[in-house]
């Protein structure tokens, strides 16, 4: 299927260092392009409606309506409430995971040892669940609110018997993932390493980011298209929007 | 046709854990049948033992559970499949809380495989996945979202949409292939078979029995289930 390119204009660019957390909202019709620079990051994230956070990233509802176990180019980001919160419209990684969740204080000094603000300053070990709970606590959330996230630039892949396993061949060097959005969302991000990372130092790798103004889905668009289940997404994202 | 197959195919492979259990339905201390369509809350002491029974076979138990001394902290499928390194639950399976607290574990299992992937029906994602015709169906989330509003647990602890999240669905097949396609098979359970948990904490279950009429996991048909407590 061949698909016109999206127009893209570049508002904002910046990066993100390893072992980091920060937040945004992104309006219908911009679009986030996130870069794993040297390849080997994770980016963790989680979308709510801004408009009204209890609808929230659905996992389960983003794999079964898609059949699938991970996420790429043509997939979408569903909520709970059966929208398209963000679609992804170009993927150069291939596998981005969303059934491993997240790091927790006590994983990550298991894992890595202690590392305190005290002793470390910036450089003390931040974790998962903490960087998701500073950050929803910006916009008036919390532990409630705190859903399975994805991770992207991540693979974990199952084998027939379902055993999971990581894989740091999904790394790559300059690779880039294109979210649209298609409500108006908040967008909570943080780059702390993937919980299943096999690699036994607390290395974390940084991001950049890049904001575009774009265009809205086409008909022909490649995720409105690429099951019948999405064109329904699409269709109750359109009807959402149209009394917004 | 292909998801029969599938699911031949892939419950020959995968290791399930079946396990029978030694408690007697006579002895318990609590039991109910709950229709299809209608929630089931009820609070589990530690120590006390938990069964799920599919009477008809088939059935989808949707199940959440919560800390009831705090239920901001709540069963996790990603942090249970993750610390146990496998996507299906069965006999052996530590369920984990969002604080990587052990909840519950399933201490005996008949079926042998129960799915957390799949999440729970609901309305609007009925009508992505089937039609946006099918929004007036009755669904799980339905369900629990009367149980938050009306049931003296939920609203004793101010629970609400929020406590919502990706639950287990025992008795459900949902095989995943290594090349990380999901699909909802035909089931896997039959009428009698059951799964049992030892609670590790005093627990609120929060039940849905499945209404869907749009999935092969069930026939098509939607039963009742069993539940029993055991002190």
């Amino acid at each position: 299927m061949t698909q016109a390119l999206l127009k893209k204009e570049l508002l904002y660019q910046d990066e993100l260092p390893g072992n980091c957390h920060w937040s945004f909202k992104m309006k219908r019709g911009t679009l986030l392009r996130l870069i794993d620079t040297e390849g080997g990051a994770n980016v963790a994230a989680l979308f709510y409606n801004s408009d009204n956070a209890l609808e929230r990233y659905n996992m389960a509802d983003t794999l079964k309506a898609q059949h699938t176990f991970y996420l790429t180019k043509g997939h979408v980001c569903y909520s709970d409430m059966g929208r398209v919160l963000c679609s992804i419209v170009d993927d150069t990684c291939g596998w981005h995971d969303t059934v491993c969740g997240t790091s927790n204080a006590k994983m990550v000094i298991d894992k890595y040892g202690e590392a305190r603000y005290q002793e470390y300053r910036n450089d003390y070990h931040r974790n998962g669940v903490d960087s998701f709970l500073i950050e929803l606590g910006k916009y008036g959330l919390g532990k409630k609110d705190l859903v399975a996230n994805v991770n992207f630039f991540s693979k974990v892949a199952v084998d027939e018997q379902g055993a999971m396993k990581f894989d740091p061949s999904n790394a790559k060097p300059g690779a880039y993932v294109d979210l649209r959005f298609e409500m108006d969302c908040i967008v909570l991000l943080h780059t702390c390493p993937h919980p299943l990372d096999p690699l036994p130092q607390y290395a974390p790798k940084p991001i950049r980011y890049e904001l575009f103004r774009t265009e809205p889905a086409a008909q022909d668009d490649l995720c409105r298209t690429s099951c019948a289940e999405n064109q329904r997404g699409f269709q109750n994202t359109e009807l959402y929007n149209l009394t917004c | 046709m292909n998801a029969q197959k599938h699911s031949q195919n892939a419950s020959q492979n995968i290791s399930q854990n079946i396990v029978a259990s030694q408690l007697n339905p006579a002895d318990a201390v609590y039991e109910k049948v709950v229709p299809a369509g209608e929630y089931w809350i009820h609070t589990v002491k530690q120590g006390q033992t938990f069964r799920i029974l599919d009477l008809e076979g088939n059935q989808a138990a949707d199940t959440l559970f919560y800390s009831a001394n705090d239920p901001t902290e709540r069963y996790s499928a990603v942090d249970t499949i993750r610390e146990q390194g496998n996507i299906y639950l069965t006999t052996g399976s530590v369920l984990m809380s969002t604080d990587c607290n052990p909840m519950l574990t399933i201490v005996a299992d008949t079926c042998g495989r129960h799915d957390t992937l799949g999440g729970a029906c609901a309305t609007e994602s009925n009508t992505v996945r089937y039609a946006l015709e099918k929004k007036c169906m009755h669904a799980c989330r339905d369900s629990w979202l009367l149980a938050m509003a009306e049931s003296d647990i939920a609203t004793s602890k101010h629970m609400s949409k929020r406590d919502l999240t990706s639950n287990i669905n025992f008795f459900m097949n949902v095989p995943v292939t290594p090349h990380g396609e999901l699909t909802f098979a035909d089931g896997i359970s039959e009428a009698g078979k059951y799964v049992e948990m030892r609670a590790e904490m005093d627990v609120i279950a929060l039940v849905s029995n499945c209404p869907q009429l749009n999935n092969p996991c069930n026939a098509y048909n939607p039963t009742p289930v069993q539940v029993f407590i055991w002190d």
